[in-house]
């Protein structure tokens, strides 16, 4: 069967893109190495580095996987803010140079790779699961129904994708090395709002602490940048209402 | 472990306002007047004390605030005193959990609902109120 070429309107064009390499553990410092890619409507970042990676440079340092604004594995800053690669078209970012950096508030590995430990660290401190005093389903019980009321109440908290875009944003994560970070709170308030969930109390003392919630100020840009709408400055406020006993 | 490049924003990616939107704006001109409002009390602390050196004292020190200068200055902190007040309410709302949106499913393309019209509107306004406030502060000083 003839290969069938992929649908062009002749909108193909070239886009310079720039992006910062690093190698602390060799000394390297920073540097911006610039490469001309090949950009569709359609050419996301990643699809931008990639080609810089099989055309042009292969040790371009990256971590992606899904491509599909699933996984959380390719955050970076885009132009100067923290976007996901694989859900970034070159084509929003209008007509000028393209420039990635590695996520900031984030420590380097190399180049665009970011290490990840203190936002799981901080999220495994929330104890991020279903606190219950019915750990084994015995014979003849049932799931714990849930109202689709009760359902709304944390929905939108549990699509986040630990990809760490809301903790790039974040001005006190910018400050603070000990700031549990919006994406932790977030998902305290995710269990905190579940009705199955019996861990209410522990969390909130948890996350009561001198690094914890009340370093939030509210500027919201952890919500201005979330990829999956989980909004994570509305889930710290109504923790925030829940523990000043307006919730 | 290798050895990482520590890459934090630092004060100067906290305090920056651009990127992400009037409520970023509101959050750095509400820790800015904050700071600018502490500053004046130090200073009007200092400036009430000088009563201790007598009648000269006090009316060396008040000369100072009746200049150009002095009513600027002035007028600075009456727009950092009216917007530090009127933002300072919507974040108390806000923070209660009151203003701060209903969570709900969320559809493409992700608007966040805590920042909803209404904080919008509130930060408007408190700029606005500052900015009137101002302008009434400088009308009264200079037509003295
Ligand atoms: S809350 Fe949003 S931005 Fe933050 S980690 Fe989760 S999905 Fe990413």
């Amino acid at each position: 069967m003839a290969a069938v070429a992929p649908p062009t309107d002749g909108a193909r064009r070239s886009v310079t893109l720039r992006i910062r390499r690093s190698n602390p553990a060799a000394g390297q410092g920073p540097s911006y190495s610039e490469f001309t890619v090949g950009a569709e409507p359609w050419t996301t970042v990643l699809d931008a580095i990639l080609e810089a990676k099989r055309g042009h440079d292969h040790s371009v340092g990256v971590r992606y996987s899904c491509r599909q604004a699933t996984c959380g594995s390719c955050g970076m800053m885009v132009n100067g803010r923290p976007r996901l690669a694989c859900f970034t078209k070159l084509s929003e970012l209008g007509d000028g140079a393209v420039t990635v950096e590695p996520m900031q508030n984030f420590p380097v590995v190399r180049d665009l790779v970011v290490g990840f430990d203190r936002l799981f660290r901080s999220h495994h401190s929330i104890r991020p699961y279903i606190v219950s005093g019915e750990a084994d389903i015995a014979p003849g019980t049932r799931e714990t129904p849930q109202s689709p009321e009760e359902v709304e109440r944390y929905i939108q908290f549990a699509g986040c994708i630990k990809c760490g875009l809301c903790n790039s944003a974040c001005p006190t994560m910018a400050t603070d090395t000990q700031f549990i970070g919006p994406q932790s709170l977030a998902q305290a308030y995710r269990y905190v709002a579940d009705t199955r969930d019996r861990g209410k109390d522990e969390r909130l003392r948890i996350i009561d602490d001198s690094h914890g919630i009340w370093r939030c100020h509210y500027a919201g840009s952890c919500s201005k940048v979330c990829p999956k709408g989980v909004d994570p400055a509305m889930g710290i406020q109504l923790l925030k209402g829940h523990m000043l006993g307006f919730r | 472990m290798a050895r990482e490049e520590d890459n934090r924003g630092g004060i100067r990616d906290m305090a920056s306002p651009r990127r992400y939107g009037i409520e970023r704006v509101a959050y750095w001109m509400m820790r800015l007047s904050g700071l600018g409002l502490l500053a004046y009390f130090v200073g009007h602390i200092y400036e009430t004390s000088s009563i201790l050196r007598g009648r000269a004292g006090w009316d060396e020190l008040l000369a100072m605030t009746q200049t150009t200068e002095g009513h600027a200055l002035l007028a600075v902190v009456i727009g950092m005193c009216v917007f530090h007040t009127a933002n300072g309410i919507r974040l108390m709302l806000v923070q209660g959990g009151i203003w701060s949106g209903r969570p709900g499913r969320a559809d493409y393309p992700y608007t966040p609902r805590s920042q909803n019209a209404r904080n919008k509107i509130a930060i408007y306004s408190s700029i606005v109120l500052a900015a009137v406030a101002m302008v009434y502060g400088l009308t009264v000083m200079f037509g003295e």
